[in-house]
């Protein structure tokens, strides 16, 4: 009686684990059958090389570039301003501070990811552009300017923890060698300890960057809803994300073409995000085996 | 200057650029919530908690909102928390050393790095039209409860590996079966773990705005839900909303949300932080 019960309950909780299975699965055919409906309509070379994006006005184009690029820019802002800050962060808190310091100021740093995005989106439109207009007259009112700054520093927490991770795997004999060498907390750091995590740095940057290119909400409120080719930052873009949530609040038909076009752009922010993150799961194991 | 010299002097302006820089984000941080709190505050009273939206700024409120909101996490967490913790169980204690295990890891990690609006794309084609919910609390909080799903399991693990197995070694010995141990011995000793990050998952769930915009939440609603098949907004929605209005005094309305919002995360995140420490203390 017992063992017939004790193996109900096994399957009933292998079925529990077995759901995310599924859900990776069903986000995979969910979003491939509306796609490849979208690409018997629309060919997938124009889709990467026409430089348009107007699926909803009435000369269409659908050149995936515009939101892409977009993209790209509030990422690479973002990134420059998480990297060298959450960089120093994590070598500060690892190789400088004393615990005490570093127990206080990790919730707070970890305070920065909590906050919810749409509340970044605001600090972008309503603080950050109006500040960033006194010192660049051009800046427009949307551009990815604002949003990848603010995104930035949203995302500082993820570089910085999961670097911080990656100095500490360092086996501690390494820094002591230096140290017995003669070298200052500053030579050890960038002549020993940050080469040898560098793979783990990279995982952080990874995923950082992953983070940045799915972030919805900043962007859409703050980078614009123009889909346009440009690397200039002081001008309103369009991301894919943002345009998925432009679409979403219109009142577009379902089953149409235009209704179509979010779950193209989808399976596109899918793929780069799911490279991404696989990617970064390999290289943390290989670091992780190394030092083991 | 010598060698030396040069070589101390950048080892400690590297020290003062490293507290600037743990502070930079911070401080930036602690200037935008002045910033809301003097646009907001004055904003704030009970009327704007209960009032229904409205075409004036100055009559609206976040009530539709917040009990959308109410209604979203409860249902998330009725979904989400029985389905994570025994997906986390069976992960740490009964899962077959092999590939299905490396498999499930992969795939875990992997969905925990999926942009939030890929979830609103899934429930949009499986809840909302596949199912047929269209846009009413149903649909959005299965979306949010696959979306935090791998932050449960994730913390729930942790949570479990952190039992003493001294603890399961004396409930085996007493005979009981491998069950009753977690359920008697396992789960009650991780649940200040458990806790943790339940609150944390929750208090994602309740600042997210894009996915559900996808599955169809709607921005303007002008009665509070009274049954999961009805639809709803959520405050981020209603700021969001509030935001891309011309007239100023939605602005205002934007900051005295967000205000709402940061108060209910802060207070989630605080527990949860105080949870840890406490149950860190004990474990040590």
């Amino acid at each position: 009686m017992i063992k017939t019960q004790e193996r109900i309950i096994e399957k009933l909780l292998l079925i529990s684990a077995l759901f995310t299975i599924l859900t990776t699965v069903l986000i995979i055919i969910v979003l491939s059958y509306e796609a490849v409906i979208f690409f018997s309509d629309v060919s997938i070379i124009d889709f990467f090389t026409d430089t348009q994006w107007t699926p909803l006005f009435d000369e269409k184009h659908f050149g995936i570039l515009p939101l892409l690029t977009g993209t790209l820019m509030t990422t690479l802002v973002a990134m420059s301003i998480a990297l060298p800050v959450g960089l120093s962060i994590a070598i500060y808190l690892n190789e400088y501070s004393n615990k005490r310091f570093r127990a206080i100021v990790k919730p707070a740093l970890e305070l920065l990811a909590a906050v919810p995005t749409v509340i970044y989106g605001f600090f972008a439109l309503v603080i950050v552009t109006p500040f960033l207009q006194m010192f660049i007259p051009n800046l427009a009112g949307f551009s990815s300017l604002s949003a990848g700054i603010v995104m930035g520093i949203m995302i500082i927490p993820y570089v910085s923890s999961l670097s911080e991770d990656a100095l500490f795997a360092v086996p501690k004999s390494l820094r002591e060698a230096a140290y017995g060498m003669g070298s200052t907390r500053f030579q050890t750091v960038f002549k020993v300890t940050l080469p040898a995590a560098s793979s783990g740095v990279i995982v952080a940057v990874i995923l950082a960057i992953s983070r940045a290119i799915g972030e919805t909400m900043i962007v859409a409120i703050a980078a614009g809803q123009q889909p346009r080719l440009t690397l200039n930052p002081l001008v309103p873009i369009e991301t894919i994300t943002a345009y998925i949530v432009q679409v979403s609040l219109g009142d577009v038909p379902h089953n149409s073409l235009e209704y179509r076009t979010i779950f193209a752009a989808g399976i596109t922010l899918f793929v780069f995000t799911f490279i991404l993150n696989n990617i970064s799961f390999w290289l943390r194991k290989k670091y992780r085996e190394k030092y083991d | 200057m010598t060698n030396i010299q040069l070589n101390r002097a950048k080892d400690k302006m590297f020290a003062t650029w490293g507290v600037v820089s743990t502070f930079f984000g911070i401080i930036l941080l602690a200037v935008f919530i002045i910033f809301i709190l003097y646009d907001g505050l004055p904003r704030l009273s009970w009327q704007f908690l209960v009032s229904l939206p409205s075409r004036k700024p100055e009559n609206a409120g976040v009530y539709t909102a917040m009990m959308g909101t109410i209604w979203i996490l409860g249902l998330t967490l009725l979904f989400a928390l029985p389905l994570g913790i025994a997906a986390a169980v069976y992960l740490e204690e009964y899962i077959p050393k092999g590939k299905f295990a490396t498999i499930l890891e992969i795939n875990i990690s992997n969905l925990a790095g999926v942009p939030s609006i890929i979830y609103g794309l899934l429930g949009l084609q499986l809840f909302a039209r596949t199912m047929k919910f269209g846009g009413n609390l149903l649909a959005g909080s299965f979306t949010l409860s696959l979306l935090i799903l791998p932050i449960i399991i994730v913390a729930t693990r942790e949570a479990i590996r952190a039992v003493p197995s001294s603890i399961k070694d004396a409930s085996f010995a007493l005979g009981a079966t491998k069950w009753q141990t977690i359920w008697l011995q396992v789960l009650p000793s991780a649940f200040g773990g458990i806790m943790t990050g339940l609150i944390l998952a929750l208090s994602r769930a309740v600042g997210e705005a894009a996915p559900l915009i996808v599955v169809g939440a709607l921005a303007y609603v002008p009665f509070a839900p009274k049954s999961p098949m009805d639809e709803y907004s959520v405050l981020p929605i209603q700021i969001f909303n509030w935001i891309s209005r011309p007239q100023h005094g939605f602005v205002v309305n934007a900051a005295a949300a967000i205000i709402i919002l940061l108060v209910i995360t802060f207070t989630m995140n605080a527990i949860a932080v105080f949870l840890r420490n406490k149950h860190q203390k004990k474990t040590n």
